[in-house]
């Protein structure tokens, strides 16, 4: 409680002090804008309903890239972690997709798939796929082997192997990728949106640096970063219902 | 060659198992547990005991000779065994009680059924009241006593024991080979049960062999253990025929003991 007072007490010093700053001319507000100003912005733009279109475009993007990315980042995460041949030929071609800035892919994107929703996706599963792959992956190829001894004796067949010692092994992996991932679906949406599209927050903020209106920028920025907290959340609270099985400091002597 | 016995429940037959061309854990085992044998191994550290029994279990094959379990050459695991391992080795996602139901879940028996015989083995080994809790909330002991139910509830005709208990506290330790003799006294089989501890081998077993020092270990003694039966191991350790025992077997093993210690100071590896 008090730390959560510090923190509060701590944003209000700095919202404060950019606000005296850039009213008192210190610095220019025409470049660093007033927080006065990015809250009305954002009364605005929720007070007229026009920010839950663009709200709604950028979450459903975020939302497709981080499903569709993530089970495929599964499913070919179990598959190579089960596969030591397929994941030794596959190797190279994976490092190098992976150390390729795939942000510089959306135009190609855009090309291909057009200015709306799909080719954001498109982006979006690229920077998910690789998190989720590599976690899945590692989690799979770094299961106890005594388990899958054990296992083995008590009778698992590989199917069963699978189900009930590399998949629960892999999924505390498959969580803390889940994280980044999220967010990583959220940078694709965006800067999909930044660089080619007719609406969605990325557009707004594009649109307002079109027009220098920084506060605008500021709002876009501010109502990105409420929302990828909001979904992180999300993550963890689906992690503690499905990980009860975990040691934590927070529930140990039930 | 007839032989007038029922076949073992194991034999080594001229087993050889090496890792690589470099390593040879063992070399020239002949060994034989009788269906209904508690047989235990000695030897010193690093002297292939634990390779030995995984290839009982069929989790490794000899690199050459052969094993076989009840009279049939083994190829692949050993479906009448069960596997008590040295460490931890339940399924830290599953509860206590499903741990001790996976291995009928696996055989393919409905998840309720399973439970209940779960249930039952859990309340054998006093573990009732902690049917809900995950490994982690277990204690060293209470996690020995769900892995034993855990294998105990497929009812193996052979049960292969890691030095399972050297983990635990002497305490701890004395009331859990208790509790084993008194299972295996319930319902007779063949045991392998590994040690690096004489003294738990003599209190337990009906025969103790002591493995040379590695590498290429083999056998070198076997001793019959003919202490009275029900035994209570704290208590036979005082008795007199126990420390008898014990100063002859212990002339054999020390002599390898400090074998592996020369060994280990030899190689700077």
């Amino acid at each position: 409680m008090k730390l959560l007072l510090a923190r509060l007490a701590l944003l209000s010093g700095l919202l404060l002090a950019w606000q005296v700053l850039s009213a008192r001319g210190l610095i220019s507000s025409f470049f660093f804008g007033e927080p006065l100003k990015v809250a009305a912005v954002l009364v605005e733009w929720f007070g007229s309903g026009m920010i839950f279109r663009h709200l709604g475009v950028t979450l459903l993007e975020t939302a497709l890239a981080f499903v569709s990315g993530t089970l495929l980042g599964v499913g070919s995460g179990l598959a190579l972690g089960l596969s030591p041949r397929l994941a030794a030929l596959l190797d190279p071609f994976i490092k190098a997709v992976n150390a390729m800035p795939r942000v510089v892919l959306a135009p190609i994107f855009a090309t291909w798939f057009g200015l709306g929703i799909a080719s954001k996706v498109a982006l979006g599963v690229t920077l998910v796929f690789f998190v989720v792959f590599f976690n899945v992956y590692q989690g799979v190829k770094d299961v106890n082997p005594l388990l899958i001894a054990n296992a083995r004796m008590l009778g698992a067949s590989p199917r069963q192997l699978i189900r009930h010692v590399y998949w629960p092994s892999a999924t505390s992996w498959v969580f803390s990728s889940l994280h980044t991932a999220v967010g990583m679906a959220f940078v694709g949406a965006v800067v999909g949106e930044y660089l080619g599209s007719a609406q969605g927050v990325g557009y707004l903020i594009l649109q307002a640096e079109g027009s220098f209106d920084i506060n605008s920028v500021f709002a876009g920025i501010a109502i990105l970063t409420v929302c990828a907290l909001a979904l992180d959340a999300l993550v963890s609270q689906a992690e503690r219902r499905l990980l009860t099985w975990r040691p934590g400091p927070a529930r140990d002597a039930s | 060659m007839l032989s007038p016995e029922p076949s073992p429940a194991l034999r080594w037959r001229d087993v050889e198992i090496s890792f690589g061309a470099a390593h040879c854990a063992v070399r020239g085992v002949n060994l034989a547990v009788a269906a209904d044998e508690f047989l235990c191994v000695v030897g010193p550290t690093g002297c292939g005991k634990s390779t030995l029994l995984n290839a009982a279990a069929g989790l490794l094959a000899p690199s050459a000779g052969q094993v076989e379990a009840f009279g049939a050459p083994l190829t692949g695991l050993n479906r009448r065994a069960g596997y008590l391992f040295q460490a931890d080795a339940l399924l830290p996602w599953r509860t206590a009680l499903d741990n001790v139901a996976a291995g009928l879940q696996f055989r393919g028996l409905p998840l309720t059924e399973a439970r209940g015989a779960a249930r039952d083995w859990l309340a054998r080994v006093g573990l009732a009241a902690a049917a809900t809790r995950y490994p982690h909330q277990l204690s060293g002991g209470m996690k020995k006593r769900v892995a034993l139910a855990q294998t105990l509830v497929l009812d193996p005709d052979l049960l292969l024991m890691d030095e399972p208990f050297s983990a635990l506290d002497i305490q701890t330790r004395s009331l859990m080979e208790n509790e084993l003799l008194g299972l295996w006294a319930s319902r007779p089989r063949a045991v392998v049960f590994i040690t690096h501890d004489l003294e738990e081998a003599i209190a337990l077993g009906d025969r103790v062999v002591v493995m040379s020092a590695g590498p290429a270990s083999r056998p070198v003694g076997e001793f019959a253990i003919d202490l009275p039966r029900p035994r209570d191991v704290a208590e036979i350790r005082l008795s007199p025929r126990f420390v008898e025992l014990h100063h002859q077997i212990w002339q054999l093993l020390r002599g390898e003991v400090q074998k592996s210690q020369t060994a280990l100071q030899a190689s700077p590896a």
